[in-house]
C-alpha cells in the first residue's frame, strides 16, 4: 500500500494500530493475570489487575478521542474509513475484554478465602488459555490484515463454547452435590461466562478484521457451541 | 450483555439506494475515444447513467472527467481539434448521429459551468434566454411563469423575486450559480450535466447547491464533475472514478467510497496518489 | 512537517539578517535604485510633458488671436444708389449690390480728408475684399434697410488686423517742448518751418541708423562671403553700404528719409504730415491727414511721431498705419469672435479664409469612412475570431491584416489613385473617394480591435449561452457582441481619429486642391481639415500662419473629443466578469 501523500495522516493511522496492538497485549494480560490470581488465591494480585484494568479505559478513551478528530479532520474515505471505524470498535472490544477480566480478578478476591476442589480449575484453566489464544490470534490478524486468520479465531470460539458447556454442566453438578458450593460455584459460573464472553468479543474483532480488510463481513452463522442457555438440570428429588 | 447497534452492520444493509440501481439507463456510452489533435484523452469509456439520479465523476485534474461531460452534449464540438470516437446515446439515441442537431440536443442536455456565468444582463433575462430562444412560451406571461418556476426550483425565487430586473452579475457567487441553474431548468432538460459547480462557491453555499441537486433529482438525470470526494459522497447515487483518461471504476456511490474495488481508486480517493 | 533538506543536497540555510552592515547596506542600496527609478520616471514624465505643453504653448499662442478678427464699425449709409438704383427691391438686385462701394464710403466718412488717388487705394486697401458680405446678408434679410444708416462692423484687410494684433511697428510719440511751428499749407507737399534747431536731434539719430543699418549690411556681406558668395553678388550690397556711410559722414545739413529707416511724421494742427525731407530748422513733407489751419503751432501742441519699423520691413506702409492709429483713435475698431472662421470656406484672403469646407469635407469623408469600415471591419472580425475555422488560410489572412495595419498611408493614397480614380474613374477630390481610401486605411485597425474587443469577453459567456442551446450564432449576437461593443466602438473611434487626422493618401487623390465651396455631396470636391492645415501652412501670408494654428486647435479639439469619447465609452461599459 503506497504512503498517504499527507504524512502525518499516514503516521495517525499507523499510531491508532499502534495502540490497539498496546491495548490488545494488555487485555491478553490481564486475562492470564486475572484467571492466575484466581488460581493462586492471592487477593493482592487480584487487587493489582483490578486496577491496571483502568490503562485499558485510558487507552480507549484516548483512541475514541483520536479516532473522533480524525474522522472530523481527515475524512477518511474507503480502507481508511474502514480502518478508522475498525479501530474505534476494536478498541470498544478490547475494553470490554478488560471489563471481563477484572471481573474476574474481582470475583477472585472475593472468593480467595474459599478452598475449591482441585478439580474444578482445570476446566477455568482451559477456558483461559483458550481465550487468551484466541485474542493473540485475532490481534495478530488485525496487525497483520490478514481475514482468513481472523475467519479461523471466529470459526474457532466454538472450541471455547464445548468447554464452557461442559464447565458449566460441572459447576451445576458441584451445586447439587452440595449446597454449600453454592456461593463459591457462582463465582466460577461467573467467571467461566465471563471467558466465554470474552471468546465472543474476539469473533467480534474477527468480524472487524474480515470487515476492515475486505469491506464486507463474513457471510454465513458463526457456528456456535455455547447450549447453557437452553440447557436445564433438575435437582434430583431426594 | 454488549447490546450496542453495530454501526458496520447498519453500514453495510443500508446499501446504495437500489432503486437507483435499477432505474433505466439514461445515458449510455460504448467504447468511448476523445482525442485533442494527436493527443487521446479518454480511452474505451463505457459507462451506463442510470436516470433521476446524481451521477458523479471524480478523478485527478486532466483526467478526462470533464472531457466526458462535455461528449455528452456535445460541448467538445466547440473545440476544434476534438475528435469523438464510439457511441454515446441518451434513451437509446445516438448523440453524434449526423442526423442529429448539437444545438438541439444541449436544449435537452442542460450545462452549469465551474465558474457561475449569468449573462451580464437582469436576472429575468438571463432565466427567460432559453425559453425565448427556443419558444417555449407563447405569451409574456407564460414566460413570466417559466421564470418563476425555474427561480423557484433553484430555490432562488424568494432571494430575487423583488430584483428581477438587476443585473445577474451582481448576486453573490452562489446566488449566480443557482441562476444559472434556474436558466438551465428553464428549457426543461432531461439531463443536466455540472462541471465542478460549486469549486468557486464557499461551504453555505456549496451546500445550498447540493440541498437543490437533491431536490432536482427527481426530475432530471444530473452528471456532476467534483473535484470534492465528500461533494461526490454527498450528493451522488452513483460515482465513476476517471484516471488518465479511462474510466477505472463506476458504482454506487456508498460503495466506491468505502468499498472501492480498484486499488487506484483507493489510493485516489483516500489520498495516496503518487 | 517536511525536511526541507531531505532527499537534496543539504546547503546551509541562513536566514535574513536585519541588523549586520551588509544587511543595512544592502538595503539602502535597495532604496536608492527605487528612488533612481522613480526619478527616471518623473524626469521623463516632465520631458514629455514639456514638449506637450511647448507644443500646445506654441499652437495656442498663434492660434488663439486666430480666432478673433478686427471689424471697423462705423456707422454705413446703406445708399440706394450704389445698391439698388432702380428701387426694384427683388433679391437679385439687392445680391449684385455695390456692398464694397457702401463699405467704403464708411471708411471715407471715418477718415475724412483723404485726397490723391494714391491715398485712398492705400485706405480701401485697409478693407477686406469681402468686408460688405456681411452687410449685404443683412440686407438681403431686411431691404427696408436700404437707404438708412445702420452701424455694421466692416470685416478689415488682413494685414490691418495683422497690424492691430501684433502692431510689429513701435509707435513713438516725441513732443518734448520745441518752438512754433508754421505750416506752409494744409494739403499736398508742404515744409513746415520752426525757429530753432528743433530737429538737429532727429537728424543725430536718422544718423546713427544710418550707420547701424550700414553696420548690420557689412555683417550680411561678411557672412555671406564665408558661406562663399561670388563677390559679384554682393555688390550691391557693398554698394548700399558704402551709400549709407556716405550719408552718416555728410554733414548735418538736410537728411531725406527713405523707407529704409524708421518713419517720422509730424501731428500738428489735427493733420499728420510724413516727413520725406529734414534740416534742422525745417521739414518738407507730404500731409496724409489734412490740417485744419496753417496757423503757427504753438509749442507743446505738436509733435513728432516715429514708425520704429523702416517701412520696408513692414505689411502695412505709413499711410495704413497712420489711417488705422486715426481709426483707433475715434475707437471705430474693435475685435471680435470670428464666427466666420467656421461658416467660411477656404479664400486667397486670409480673413475671409474659413474651415467649414474643410470640416465638412472631413465629416462627409468620415462618413463614408465609418459607413464602409464599421460593418465590414466587425463582421469579419466576428467571422474571423468566432466562426473561421484555424487552418492556414486563416492565419495567412490575420498576418496579412496585421501587415495591412503598418503599411505606409501615403500607399493607400497610391492605391486609391490606381484603383478608384484611374481604373473606377470616380471623381477627383471627392469625399467619397477619400472615404474610401481612409476606409483601407482604417479597416486593418479596427478588425484588430474588435477581434481583441471579441476576444476580451471571456468564453464563459459564450459557452453559457451554447449551454442553454443557443446556436453559436445567436450566442455570438446576442451575448458576446454586445459585451465586445464597448470596445469595438472605442477601436472604431480611435481608428477614425486616426483617419480624421491622415494627410498623405488625401494629397494623392487630389483633395489637396484650393476649394472654396463647402461641399454638400458625397462626389463634389472638397477638402479636409488636417489638409487645409497643410494648404495654409505653405502660404506666404502672415495672417495664414495664425489661420493654420487655430485650424490645428480644432482639429486637435475634435481628435480630444473623439479620443475622450472612447474613454468614456471604455470606462461607462467597462465590465468585469
Amino acid at each position: 500500500m503506497s504512503e498517504h501523500i499527507v504524512k502525518s495522516y499516514e503516521q495517525e493511522l499507523t499510531g491508532l494500530d499502534d495502540k490497539i496492538s498496546q491495548m490488545g497485549g494488555l487485555a491478553e494480560q490481564l486475562v492470564g493475570e486475572a484467571f492466575d490470581s484466581l488460581a493462586s488465591h492471592n487477593p493482592a494480585r487480584a487487587r493489582a489487575t483490578v486496577a491496571s484494568d483502568a490503562t485499558i479505559d485510558l487507552l480507549h478513551r484516548e483512541l475514541e478521542e483520536q479516532v473522533i478528530l480524525m474522522i472530523a479532520r481527515r475524512q477518511p474515505l474507503a480502507n481508511d474509513l474502514r480502518q478508522v471505524i475498525s479501530v474505534l470498535k476494536v478498541a470498544g472490544e478490547l475494553e470490554r475484554v478488560g471489563d471481563l477480566a477484572k471481573n474476574v480478578a474481582k470475583r477472585a478476591q472475593a472468593i480467595s478465602g474459599e478452598t475449591h476442589p482441585k478439580g474444578l480449575l482445570t476446566g477455568l484453566q482451559h477456558m483461559t488459555d483458550l481465550a487468551s489464544r484466541q485474542l493473540k490470534d485475532v490481534l495478530d490478524a488485525y496487525v497483520a490484515r490478514n481475514p482468513e486468520r481472523a475467519m479461523q479465531v471466529w470459526r474457532q470460539d466454538e472450541n471455547l463454547d464445548a468447554v464452557y458447556n461442559s464447565v458449566f454442566r460441572e459447576l451445576l453438578t458441584y451445586m447439587m452435590e452440595d449446597p454449600r458450593n453454592i456461593g463459591l460455584c457462582t463465582h466460577l459460573l461467573f467467571v467461566a461466562k465471563n471467558l466465554e464472553r470474552i471468546g465472543d468479543h474476539t469473533t467480534n474483532i474477527a468480524e472487524t478484521v474480515t470487515y476492515m480488510t475486505r469491506g464486507s463481513l463474513p457471510e454465513g452463522e458463526r457456528p456456535k457451541g455455547d447450549l447453557t442457555s437452553s440447557t436445564l438440570m433438575s435437582v434430583p428429588h431426594r | 450483555m454488549d447490546m450496542r447497534p453495530d454501526p458496520l452492520v447498519m453500514m453495510t444493509t443500508q446499501a446504495p439506494t437500489h432503486a437507483t440501481l435499477s432505474a433505466p439507463t439514461k445515458v449510455a456510452a460504448k467504447n468511448v475515444n476523445v482525442f485533442y489533435g494527436a493527443k487521446q484523452a479518454l480511452t474505451n469509456v463505457s459507462v451506463e447513467i442510470p436516470e433521476k439520479s446524481v451521477t458523479a465523476f471524480i478523478g485527478p485534474s486532466g483526467c478526462g472527467k470533464s472531457t466526458f461531460l462535455r461528449c455528452i452534449n456535445r460541448m467538445n464540438d466547440t473545440v476544434d481539434s476534438c475528435r469523438v470516437e464510439g457511441l454515446i446515446q441518451i434513451d437509446g439515441k445516438d448523440i453524434y448521429d449526423p442526423a442529429l442537431d448539437p444545438v438541439q440536443l444541449r436544449a435537452r442536455v442542460g450545462m452549469v459551468f465551474q465558474k457561475p456565468n449569468p449573462f451580464p444582463k437582469s436576472v429575468y433575462d438571463n432565466v427567460a434566454y432559453g425559453p425565448r430562444i427556443h419558444g417555449l412560451s407563447r405569451s409574456k406571461a407564460e414566460l413570466d411563469q417559466i421564470v418563476e418556476q425555474s427561480l423557484r426550483k433553484a430555490s432562488l425565487w424568494e432571494e430575487v423575486k423583488d430584483r428581477l430586473s438587476d443585473s445577474g452579475t451582481g448576486l453573490s457567487g452562489g446566488q449566480q450559480q443557482r441562476l444559472c441553474i434556474a436558466r438551465t431548468i428553464a428549457i426543461n432538460p432531461e439531463i443536466i450535466l455540472m462541471d465542478e459547480p460549486c469549486s468557486a462557491l464557499d461551504p453555505i453555499a456549496t451546500a445550498r447547491i447540493e440541498e437543490l441537486m437533491e431536490e432536482l433529482r427527481k426530475n432530471f438525470t444530473m452528471i456532476i464533475v467534483t473535484h470534492s470526494m465528500q461533494q461526490a459522497a454527498r450528493v451522488s447515487q452513483r460515482t465513476a472514478f476517471f484516471h488518465l483518461g479511462i474510466l477505472v471504476e463506476t458504482g454506487s456511490t456508498s460503495d466506491i467510497f468505502t468499498n472501492p474495488v480498484d486499488k487506484r481508486t483507493q489510493d485516489y480517493i483516500t489520498g495516496r496518489f503518487g | 512537517m517536511t525536511d526541507i533538506t531531505a532527499g537534496g543536497v543539504s546547503a546551509p540555510l541562513r536566514r535574513v539578517e536585519f541588523d549586520t552592515p551588509a544587511a543595512k547596506a544592502r538595503l539602502r542600496g535597495r532604496y536608492r535604485s527605487e528612488a533612481r527609478f522613480k526619478s527616471y520616471g518623473i524626469i521623463a514624465l516632465c520631458i514629455a510633458a514639456t514638449f506637450l505643453i511647448a507644443l500646445l504653448a506654441s499652437i495656442f499662442s498663434r492660434g488663439i488671436p486666430g480666432f478673433f478678427q478686427h471689424y471697423l464699425v462705423t456707422e454705413v449709409l446703406v445708399d440706394a444708389a450704389k445698391i439698388d438704383p432702380q428701387g426694384k427691391g427683388d433679391a437679385a438686385t439687392l445680391r449684385a449690390g455695390d456692398y464694397t462701394a457702401v463699405a467704403r464710403a464708411a471708411l471715407a466718412e471715418a477718415v475724412p480728408g483723404v485726397e490723391g488717388r494714391q491715398m485712398k487705394k492705400e485706405l480701401n486697401s485697409l478693407l477686406s475684399s469681402g468686408a460688405g458680405d456681411a452687410l449685404r446678408e443683412q440686407v438681403i434679410a431686411n431691404p427696408s434697410l436700404v437707404g438708412q444708416r445702420i452701424k455694421v462692423p466692416l470685416l478689415l484687410a488682413d494685414e490691418a488686423d495683422l497690424f492691430l494684433k501684433d502692431s510689429g511697428t513701435k509707435l513713438l510719440v516725441l513732443s518734448e517742448t520745441r518752438g512754433i511751428a508754421t505750416p506752409s499749407a494744409k494739403t499736398g507737399e508742404i515744409t513746415i518751418l520752426v525757429g530753432a534747431n528743433d530737429f538737429a536731434d532727429d537728424i543725430a539719430v536718422v544718423k546713427a541708423e544710418l550707420k547701424a543699418l550700414a553696420a548690420s549690411i557689412d555683417e550680411t556681406v561678411a557672412l555671406r562671403k564665408e558661406r562663399g558668395a561670388t563677390p559679384e553678388s554682393l555688390d550691391s550690397l557693398v554698394k548700399e553700404a558704402v551709400e549709407l556711410r556716405r550719408r552718416y559722414d555728410a554733414a548735418a545739413t538736410s537728411e531725406t528719409l527713405d523707407s529704409k529707416t524708421a518713419s517720422r511724421l509730424v501731428a500738428i494742427n489735427g493733420g499728420i504730415v510724413k516727413i520725406k525731407e529734414m534740416s534742422p530748422t525745417s521739414v518738407k513733407g507730404e500731409v496724409i491727414l489734412p490740417l485744419k489751419s496753417t496757423d503757427d503751432a504753438a509749442p507743446g501742441t505738436w509733435g513728432i511721431r516715429v514708425y520704429e519699423t523702416p517701412e520696408s520691413n513692414r505689411n502695412l506702409n505709413d499711410l495704413g498705419v497712420t489711417f488705422l492709429e486715426e481709426l483707433k483713435a475715434k475707437g471705430l475698431v474693435e475685435s471680435q469672435f470670428n464666427f466666420a472662421f467656421f461658416t467660411r470656406g477656404d479664400s486667397r484672403e486670409a480673413e475671409l479664409a474659413g474651415i467649414q469646407g474643410a470640416l465638412v469635407g472631413s465629416i462627409l469623408t468620415l462618413l463614408v469612412t465609418i459607413g464602409l469600415c464599421l460593418p465590414i471591419g466587425v463582421l469579419a472580425a466576428i467571422y474571423l475570431e468566432e466562426f473561421a475555422p484555424k487552418n492556414w488560410i486563416t492565419e495567412l489572412i490575420e498576418i496579412n491584416i496585421n501587415n495591412l495595419a503598418a503599411v505606409p498611408s501615403i500607399v493607400f493614397g497610391l492605391l486609391g489613385l490606381a484603383v478608384f480614380l484611374n481604373f473606377f474613374g470616380m471623381p477627383r477630390s471627392a469625399p467619397l473617394v477619400g472615404g474610401l481610401v481612409l476606409a483601407l486605411l482604417v479597416l486593418p485597425t479596427i478588425i484588430i480591435a474588435s477581434r481583441a474587443a471579441l476576444k476580451s469577453v471571456p468564453p464563459s459567456i459564450r459557452e453559457a449561452a451554447l449551454g442553454v442551446g443557443a446556436s453559436k450564432q445567436q450566442a455570438v449576437f446576442h451575448h458576446v457582441l454586445p459585451l465586445a461593443m464597448p470596445g469595438i466602438m472605442t477601436g472604431t473611434i480611435i481608428g477614425m481619429a486616426h483617419a480624421l487626422g491622415e494627410t498623405a493618401p488625401l494629397l494623392m487623390i487630389g483633395m489637396v486642391a484650393f476649394i472654396v465651396d463647402v461641399p454638400s455631396t458625397l462626389s463634389q470636391s472638397a477638402t479636409v481639415l488636417p489638409v487645409q492645415i497643410f494648404l495654409w501652412s505653405d502660404l506666404p501670408e502672415p495672417a495664414f500662419k495664425m489661420k493654420t494654428a487655430a485650424a490645428i486647435m480644432v482639429l486637435l479639439a475634435v481628435l480630444f473629443v473623439m479620443n475622450g469619447l472612447a474613454i468614456w465609452l471604455r470606462k461607462k461599459f467597462e465590465r468585469r466578469w
